[in-house]
């Protein structure tokens, strides 16, 4: 990645030649979304939920948290019918 | 050229359809809606090749010129009042992407209460926003300048967006002769935008990256920077403009009879004209009274104010807003631009012409009057409906 360090350094405006998801948003996570396979249902609705587009799906159909994104809100565990979705505290 | 009987609105339509707009897209708003409805019919009639792109909100309007401009296109958006505040948030991602879109403004009244007429709040309520900002006095001027605009907002040096703006009714619906440049005097003027497009097609690019405290304030002061170099470019802009139709409308801070004034009054838009006339009669009887008219309020004609100021006695400011809490608008920024000044001048400032109140020529002379005789208080509202009198 391109290194700016002064004013002249800089494009006119304010682009960016890389997608937003490079930046790792979740680093001040406290709590982490852990999901229990077995109660799973995979009804989708923790992905439905989700503010920030941080569950994807694996192979089978299973939500997926991104953890680079995930920001430990607990919305999905909150909204979760079966109660798959334990909150656990970040080491 | 030809001369046409057209309404301030028409005038920002023609300007638009003359500076072969790639794209358009507004939202309609009273008194705004006639110019967009121009240039539909230019388009619709083949007249004027450009990609109208109709939405559900101002905010999706201008939106829809910022993505289009960032991608090289020329582009033009008009609205007013309500829809403008409703822009806001856009007009800064604007000025902030450096998008030259070019947006006419018919002011019209805050509400509540709901009001359709004029008044300057709508848009000096932008003023922080990036954006250069004119205002109009004629139907001509407005057409000049909206001609003008384009080529200033898009000037490699400048890159912002910029807004003319036309008092609601006083220009928006009344018609008067204008001169409308041959389309080739314009295709000279202001041949097609340069590739300064801020995004490419086929290359992934993303407007208003992420920037940490390390970098925000850099981009911010070239911004600061390119207003501040825009007032220079705008005298060339405009002196090539004279050469090509022989109309100069005087720069930022267009003054009437200054020369030998001790009293000045600092108008902004049609109340200007009224205001000229004020002048005449109270020469006539003797008083060394002459105008100033803030052509430009971003950026602010700091330099031309202190030129000005430094020979009068007494400045004051005719303002058709209101800072609560504060004063007007244009008071503010008059005031802030004299202070440094070694010698200052009593500075007075008139609210006056609120939602659409005509202001007469009996009310310019009442505030010049006042302002010739009287030191306090800083700030009056002329002609106030109270019991007590107003002050």
């Amino acid at each position: 990645m391109k290194q700016y360090e002064v004013e002249e350094d800089l494009p006119e405006a304010p682009i960016a030649t890389t997608p937003s998801d490079v930046i790792h948003t979740a680093s001040w996570r406290t709590f982490r979304p852990v999901i229990d396979l077995k109660l799973c249902t995979k009804c989708n609705v923790c992905w439905k939920f989700c503010p920030d587009d941080a569950i994807g799906f694996d192979g089978v159909g299973f939500p997926v948290i991104r953890l680079d994104y995930c920001k430990g809100c607990a919305i999905c565990a909150e909204e979760c019918k079966p109660k798959a979705i334990a909150m656990v505290k970040e080491e | 050229m030809v001369e046409l009987v057209i309404s301030g609105n028409y005038a920002q339509s023609y300007a638009a359809k003359l500076a072969r707009v790639h794209v358009v897209s507004a939202y309609p708003i009273t008194p705004q809606t006639s110019i967009v409805e121009k240039l539909a019919e230019f388009v619709a009639s083949g007249e004027l090749h450009a990609e109208y792109i109709k939405v559900e909100s101002e905010h999706s309007a201008l939106q829809a010129c910022i993505s289009a401009s960032a991608l090289g296109a020329r582009t033009y958006t008009a609205t007013s009042s309500q829809g403008l505040l409703l822009m806001h948030e856009l007009l800064h991602w604007a000025a902030g992407a450096r998008t030259p879109v070019v947006m006419g403004v018919v002011n019209r009244a805050v509400a509540p209460p709901w009001s359709i007429w004029t008044d300057h709040t709508d848009t000096v309520a932008q003023r922080d926003t990036g954006w250069i900002q004119f205002y109009g006095e004629s139907n001509q001027e407005v057409l000049d300048t909206t001609l003008m605009a384009f080529r200033l907002a898009e000037h490699p040096e400048v890159r912002l967006p910029t807004m003319v703006t036309e008092d609601a009714f006083y220009l928006s619906h009344t018609v008067e002769p204008v001169d409308i440049p041959s389309q080739e005097e314009i295709d000279r003027f202001l041949p097609p935008r340069e590739r300064s497009a801020t995004l490419e097609v086929g290359t992934a690019m993303r407007l208003g990256s992420f920037t940490g405290p390390d970098l925000y304030m850099e981009f911010r002061h070239k911004i600061a920077a390119a207003m501040g170099r825009a007032r220079d470019v705008f005298l060339e802009i405009e002196d090539d403009y004279a050469r090509l139709t022989g109309r100069n409308h005087g720069g930022p801070l267009p003054t009437y009879k200054v020369d030998d004034a001790d009293t000045v009054l600092v108008t902004m838009g049609t109340a200007t004209t009224t205001a000229k006339g004020v002048v005449d009669a109270m020469r006539a009887d003797g008083h060394k009274v002459g105008l100033a008219k803030l052509r430009t309020f971003r950026p602010f004609p700091v330099q031309e104010l202190r030129e000005l100021a430094g020979g009068v006695d007494r400045i004051g400011v005719l303002d058709r807003s209101f800072t609560f809490g504060a004063a007007g608008a244009a008071f503010t920024e008059v005031a802030g631009a004299l202070y440094s000044l070694p010698q200052r001048p009593v500075l007075r400032d008139f609210v006056a012409g609120l939602g659409g109140r005509d202001i007469t020529a009996t009310t310019v002379r009442e505030a010049l009057l006042d302002l010739l005789t009287r030191d306090g208080p800083e700030a009056a509202w002329v002609e106030l409906k109270r019991r007590d009198g107003g002050d």
